[in-house]
């Protein structure tokens, strides 16, 4: 048993160096900070804002914010308190110019973040106790979970806006959102009754009207076919391939394109789903599955994209 | 008739029963009279039949079946090849790393693979992985014989389970975009099975099941110990080899389709020995008809019991399964009372 036991500890090593390896890449030294912007004479610091781990005072206004939501480093982004991120965590592809690191939201490392010296921690799940380890190193912690509904959603940028010194922009951007919204609902109008499968993996998990994102697609008045599973399913059914053929909805929305690589193409070569008339028809709508799974400011482009291809099926149905 | 013929009736008879039933029930109602007159014309679609009621017919729930018998019968026979050559009355299909080493397969599939190619890149990955967990866990273990080479060859598949794992969630934790994917995956996904699927494990189960039929009179003489199978001559290291090459082709092939379905390579194989004696000469076989038709009735259930949402197959496995056991074992008390 020798030579087995010397390799698997030469492994085990290995394993050991490169996790030590890792460590130290991702711990910057913490470094003078980037430029501070003024803040904007609206908010006086300190001010106290409504997170999802309830009210949380922020003493002056942060100059090194971590983001470890891809949500909010979008809504940080628009509202113009970008310079003031210092880091976002691995899932946050957006805007470009997001600092993006490896600092995980799923598996937070106190340490690393820590290690960025940051004065504001935005987050969206709270994985063990994240928010109050950050507090006991005196780190200010505000958790924006993912939204139920839009006014949720708007009011999350509305809180970041006070909590960064950007109140100004962040009302402007949600009343500008707000707006948007309401033209593209009343566009779609004559689209309403059209029906529609929104596809989360290719194992045909699919949204209800219960969620966030199914939400939107009842603004714009569409049918969705996941809404004959009853209640219980937590707004998250995995519908069965015969009932999606039977359903035959008139629109196919991919929200895996990314993550599975679905296209019209595949969804066209699957088993039974040849006939259907979304996908005779070019009714298999790519989405961007980033875009179909925050809540940040782009939901208004998925908004606009659910409303053109409804009026399109109409206008063609018509 | 025998008891072993009997139980050998009931086992066809139960399979066939189980394959209509999968044919017939499911979230769209297709008119029976139309599905049995579709079935045995095979294949022309009666007047009262629409289009796509075949192609759900022929497409969907024909091949579903199929799988799932494919995937309950290799499950159950690999199951129960484990507890002959291990002596183990808990040995299940997954005892040497198999699983271990699909889930890795699968997860290095998802991470770094094409992700337009996943359809055909994870079920390989997973097959191979599955294949090499074992293969790892059998040559670690051989390197003690004797006596103890049993113990040994089930303390190396733990070994392996284990640091395949934290490879895995190690890779998974590198790549979080990943988890979701994987985790459906290993979950078990019937939902999308299709012809694709029936000819990726047909060659394999086929192989690895008619291999296992073959040897099944020799699992009776290895079941009892190493020293009295050599001592007929038998040469035991050999023949535990074959049958955990064969076991485990069956394995992965079942794995690569379905993922992981938990439960029935124990429990069916016990459930037949209740029903037809202890001999391999007919837990074998019956393990095989049983474990299909068992898998083909479950997933009938992961199908409609919430339609048209669909239940993870190997929660209902355990959900139903442990009872049902529960049930037999009773009764066998009762009789052997």
């Amino acid at each position: 048993m020798g030579r087995p036991r010397s390799i698997l500890l030469a492994l085990a090593l290995a394993l050991l160096l490169a996790a030590c390896g890792a460590d130290a890449e991702s711990t910057p030294a913490t470094g003078p900070t980037g430029s501070t912007s003024e803040p904007s004479p609206t908010v006086v610091f300190p001010v106290t804002v409504e997170g999802s781990n309830g009210s949380v005072t922020i003493e002056e206004q942060p100059t090194r914010i971590v983001s470890l939501s891809p949500t909010a480093t979008e809504d940080l982004f628009a509202i113009g308190a970008g310079e003031q991120v210092v880091a976002v965590d691995d899932q946050s592809n957006f805007p470009a110019e997001a600092p993006t690191t490896e600092l995980s939201g799923f598996e937070p490392n106190i340490e690393a973040i820590a290690g960025y010296g940051p004065d504001l921690v935005v987050y969206a799940t709270e994985v063990g106790d994240l928010g109050t380890s950050l507090e006991g190193l005196g780190i200010t912690a505000l958790q924006l979970d993912a939204a139920a509904t839009l006014d949720e959603a708007f009011g999350q940028i509305t809180q970041l806006g006070l909590a960064t010194g950007h109140a100004d922009a962040a009302n402007a951007l949600v009343e500008e959102l707000r707006a948007a919204v309401g033209e593209i609902v009343a566009s779609a109008e004559p689209a309403s009754g059209v029906s529609f499968y929104h596809e989360l993996d290719d194992t045909f998990y699919s949204v209800t009207s219960e969620t966030f994102i199914g939400q939107l697609y009842a603004m714009l008045g569409l049918e969705n076919i996941a809404d004959a599973v009853g209640e219980g399913s937590g707004g998250y059914p995995q519908l069965s391939a015969e009932y999606i053929i039977q359903a035959d909805p008139d629109l196919i929305f991919l929200a895996d394109t990314k993550c599975c690589g679905q296209s019209a193409q595949t969804v066209a070569e699957r088993p039974g789903w040849g006939r259907l008339a979304a996908v005779s028809g070019g009714g298999v709508v790519p989405l961007d599955d980033d875009v179909a799974s925050r809540w940040g400011p782009r939901v208004l482009e998925l908004l606009q994209q659910i409303a053109d291809a409804a009026i399109a099926t109409e206008a063609t149905a018509a | 008739m025998s008891v072993r013929g009997r139980a050998s009736l009931i086992g066809v008879v139960v399979l066939l029963t189980a394959v209509i039933a999968g044919l017939l029930i499911g979230p769209v109602r297709i008119a029976a009279a139309d599905v049995l007159r579709w079935l045995v014309t095979f294949g022309d679609r009666p007047p009262g039949m629409s289009e796509q009621q075949e192609a759900i017919l022929f497409e969907l729930r024909l091949p579903r079946v199929i799988v799932a018998g494919l995937v309950g019968a290799s499950l159950a026979a690999s199951g129960a090849a484990y507890q002959a050559v291990f002596r183990n009355p808990l040995a299940d299909p997954y005892l040497l790393g198999a699983a271990a080493g699909a889930g890795l397969g699968a997860t290095i599939a998802v991470s770094y693979g094409p992700s337009d190619a996943f359809d055909l890149t994870v079920p390989v990955a997973a097959f191979i992985g599955a294949l090499a967990g074992v293969g790892l866990a059998y040559a670690l273990g051989r390197s003690s014989l004797g006596g103890r080479a049993v113990t040994s060859l089930v303390l190396a598949g733990v070994a392996v389970a284990s640091f395949l794992t934290a490879i895995q969630t190690f890779l998974q934790q590198q790549r979080s975009e990943t988890l979701r994917q994987v985790y459906t995956w290993i979950l078990g996904r019937l939902g999308t099975a299709g012809w694709d699927d029936v000819r990726l494990a047909l060659p394999s189960v086929v192989l690895a099941v008619a291999t296992l039929w073959a040897v099944r009179r020799l699992l009776d003489v290895i079941e009892v110990g190493d020293l009295e199978a050599e001592s007929l001559g038998l040469n035991v290291p050999r023949l535990r080899l074959l049958v955990v090459i064969a076991a485990s082709l069956a394995t992965a092939a079942a794995v690569s389709v379905a993922g992981l379905i938990g439960f029935v390579g124990i429990i069916v194989p016990h459930a037949v020995r209740m029903l037809g004696g202890g001999s391999y000469r007919s837990v074998l076989p019956l393990s095989v008809l049983f474990g299909a038709s068992f898998l083909i009735l479950v997933d009938i259930l992961a199908r409609t019991v919430a339609a048209p949402a669909e239940i993870p197959i190997g929660v209902i496995t355990a959900l139903i399964g442990a009872p049902f056991f529960a049930a037999v074992l009773r009764r066998s008390g009762r009789a052997a009372a």
